[in-house]
């Protein structure tokens, strides 16, 4: 298949002088017609992370009139907002809990979702039901699945009675950042598990025959040539995955709650600016939040060169 | 259509930085911007005013159920200055935040009947010594108790918190009697928090924040009520797993029979109550006003309050309409109908409703004591400085006099602003 030897036929490429003069025409046409698509990309995208920049500096300031009560407002740019936010813990604390949750939730996610994707994969009877069952934690909205594994590690919940532990989950704690982490990884698990299917399913089955010609145990077979061939789809959904998670809300918002110090993430964070009304502050959150997924994002590509431009498979070598 | 309300609102709004509703002659359609109706009484309400003012209906904007959520939609509301919400149904807390931030308009206090409404709750829609929103209804605390149990040991519902514990220790005694827990209330990191620690402050005689609005907590009655608290949680007074326990968890553990005292709203009367085996303890409980230091408790108002958005159209409308919605009649219906507490003193006393409603005359003695929540304009703010050192203190990770000097510290700012 091409993905592993490319056709001799994809090497030969029309002559050049046609494809140049053709070029400029089409060129052209390709920018007016993606134009519309590059103007609404600008206006939903462009200008709000834009917007929220400017906003990041601008700083005011409050004072209450002693004699009747009323609020004051003086606004000014300047960094002041940057200041507070890098100013002792307030910054330390959400972005290591964002961190870390990335780390253990991916991580287990993608530990589990290979083997789930493994499981899938195989033919046996009942893969059909196995394939929609693994997929339905994927398919509940988070906020309602944080509505549930709140239930189960309620003080008199489920999780309890079954460990027959009186861990108090959902306050503040390592149990709480647990709690988080389990629930995470339960419901995206599946996600991972079908972008890896996906992958397994264009390895060609000959490989394995040859593999087994050659002598090779399941084990190396499976290091070999599963795990390099499915490493493209791993990579865009890991990719996919630590973005998710560095941005997470809900889930630690519903099922453990707001302003709990080991769950608060920098969206959350953001979030508490905005609701005490300091837009200003709660913008340098996002801000920040948003350069160091860019930053996450950009050495995750480097590093494992995912494939996210649709360029076609590389072989490796 | 918002330009030109807006153009009409800022004339109406420098003029009357003296006067508010009561100057505006407008009439015509209004709305009345509130909390999902879980009840769906509002609406039959509506109907009554809208048949008697055909060219004056009210329509109803239902507002998400969570709290947060309606907060932030009626300052989005204020902010892009829209006349989409004419009259409010404010949380009190909030009352300081509009007024201050010039969202709602001033109230002509002597137009309403407040001389017959519980003098605690009225202050509720008070902000600099100006009324800026009326009592719609209110709630208080009760302390819940076993009366099976007390009567087992003779006992007499406590009036303070050192009789609730001596209570507690004879129930306990005997071998049945190990597994119940002593006392709960809400103790999660939330709102309640703050509910519940205003409380055990107030009822050892202190004050969150004084009448000059600066904050109070590093006073003595201050410490002892949070020592309440912090020795509660290490004694086993309350339970452990309280401190995780918003309303419904306790609910759920009053009516299982695990506590013997509960502090709660009234809502729990009828669930608790409830014959249809979903409560344990139906028959076998009673209320009485909360606990505290050397008498009586205090207790931390609740409830809902009428204000007029300063950017509405047809103020006289909507003044005549808060003035029909928080009447008497309403009250009383809105009583009956879904157990809303009424801020109308004498209803507490009418023998029908006390009849329907057993728990009522306690109520009344709850809310004579009842204390506002602090009033602080960035509430926000201060009940994450409350709820932040309280549970610290509670989960005995920082020492009583540490957390009320960090709460003392961060309450003062964020009474101060910046």
């Amino acid at each position: 298949m091409s993905v592993i030897t490319p056709t001799p036929g994809r090497t030969v490429r029309p002559s050049r002088p046609a494809r140049t003069s053709r070029r400029a025409g089409t060129g052209g046409l390709a920018a007016a017609l993606l134009s519309p698509t590059l103007l609404v990309l600008g206006l939903v995208i462009g200008y709000p992370v834009v917007a929220a920049l400017r906003l990041s500096f601008q700083v005011s300031s409050e004072g209450i009139d002693p004699s009747t009560g009323f609020v004051a407002t003086t606004t000014h740019y300047g960094t002041g907002n940057y200041a507070a936010v890098f100013s002792d813990d307030r910054l330390l604390r959400p972005w290591w809990n964002t961190t870390s949750f990335a780390l253990a939730s991916v991580t287990l996610e993608v530990l589990i979702g290979v083997c789930m994707a493994l499981v899938m994969h195989r033919a046996f009877r009942g893969r059909a039901f196995v394939r929609a069952a693994v997929l339905v934690p994927w398919a509940i909205p988070t906020a309602i699945s944080g509505i549930l594994w709140k239930w189960i590690f309620n003080s008199q919940g489920v999780a309890n009675s079954l460990l027959d532990t009186q861990v108090l989950w959902s306050s503040d704690g390592f149990h709480a950042w647990l709690a988080v982490v389990i629930a995470d990884t339960w419901k995206t698990a599946p996600f991972v598990g079908l972008l890896v299917l996906a992958g397994l399913q264009i390895i060609p089955g000959e490989l394995y025959e040859a593999a087994r010609v050659d002598g090779a145990s399941a084990w190396r077979a499976f290091w070999r040539i599963t795990l390099p061939l499915v490493r493209p789809a791993l990579v865009v959904a890991v990719l996919f995955r630590l973005l998710d998670v560095l941005r997470m809300f809900d889930l630690p918002y519903i099922l453990v709650g707001p302003r709990k110090h080991s769950v608060e993430t920098l969206s959350m964070s953001a979030f508490n600016e905005m609701t005490n009304l300091r837009f200003g502050s709660a913008a340098a959150y996002a801000t920040v939040l948003f350069v160091y997924i860019a930053v996450v994002a950009l050495a995750f590509v480097k590093l494992f060169g995912a494939d996210l431009l649709g360029r076609g498979t590389r072989s490796e070598p | 259509m918002c330009a030109s309300v807006l153009a009409g609102c800022g004339d109406s709004g420098s003029s009357d930085s003296k006067g508010g509703p009561e100057k505006s002659n407008d009439r015509g359609p209004i709305t009345l911007a509130s909390g999902k109706d879980t009840t769906g009484t509002l609406q039959a309400q509506l109907d009554r005013w809208n048949k008697q003012h055909p060219d004056e209906k009210v329509t109803l904007v239902e507002l998400p159920e969570s709290a947060d959520q309606q907060r932030q939609q009626f300052i989005q509301n204020a902010q892009t200055k829209s006349d989409a919400y004419s009259v409010l149904n404010l949380d009190p807390i909030w009352v300081a935040e509009f007024a201050a931030n010039q969202w709602i308009d001033e109230l002509p206090a002597n137009e309403f009947p407040l001389d017959k409404m519980i003098p605690a709750v009225v202050k509720t829609g008070n902000y600099f010594g100006k009324q800026y929103a009326v009592p719609f209804n209110t709630n208080a605390g009760l302390l819940f108790y076993r009366s099976d149990l007390l009567d087992k040991t003779g006992a007499k519902p406590p009036t303070t918190w050192a009789e609730m514990k001596e209570t507690c220790a004879k129930v306990q005694k005997p071998p049945e009697g190990k597994d119940i827990g002593c006392y709960a209330g809400q103790f999660d990191k939330y709102e309640g928090l703050t509910v519940n620690f205003s409380e055990a402050v107030a009822s050892a005689g202190g004050e969150v924040v004084d009448a000059k609005g600066k904050a109070t907590v590093d006073t003595e009655a201050a410490k002892k009520g949070l020592q309440f608290l912090v020795d509660g949680f290490k004694d086993g007074t309350i339970p452990k797993q309280a401190a995780t326990y918003q309303e419904e968890d306790g609910r759920r553990a009053f009516q299982s029979g695990k506590l013997l005292f509960h502090r709660q709203w009234p809502y729990q009367w009828a669930l608790a109550g409830a014959k249809d085996g979903s409560s344990k303890v139906a028959g076998k409980f009673g209320v009485a006003p909360l606990p505290g230091l050397t008498g009586p408790g205090r207790s931390s108002l609740g409830g809902l309050d009428l204000a007029i958005s300063k950017f509405a159209k047809n103020k006289a409308t909507a003044l005549d309409f808060i003035k029909f919605f928080s009447n008497e009649a309403n009250a009383r219906t809105n009583l009956k109908v879904n157990s809303a507490a009424p801020p109308y003193a004498d209803l507490y006393d009418d023998p029908a409703l006390r009849k329907q409603f057993p728990y009522l005359a306690t109520l009344k003695e709850s809310l004579a004591t009842a204390t506002p929540r602090p009033v602080v304009v960035r509430y926000g703010d201060a009940t994450a400085a409350i709820q932040e050192s309280a549970a610290a203190a509670m989960s005995g990770s920082q020492p009583v006099d540490a957390a009320l000097a960090d709460m003392q510290k961060n309450l003062s700012a964020a009474i101060a602003e910046k």
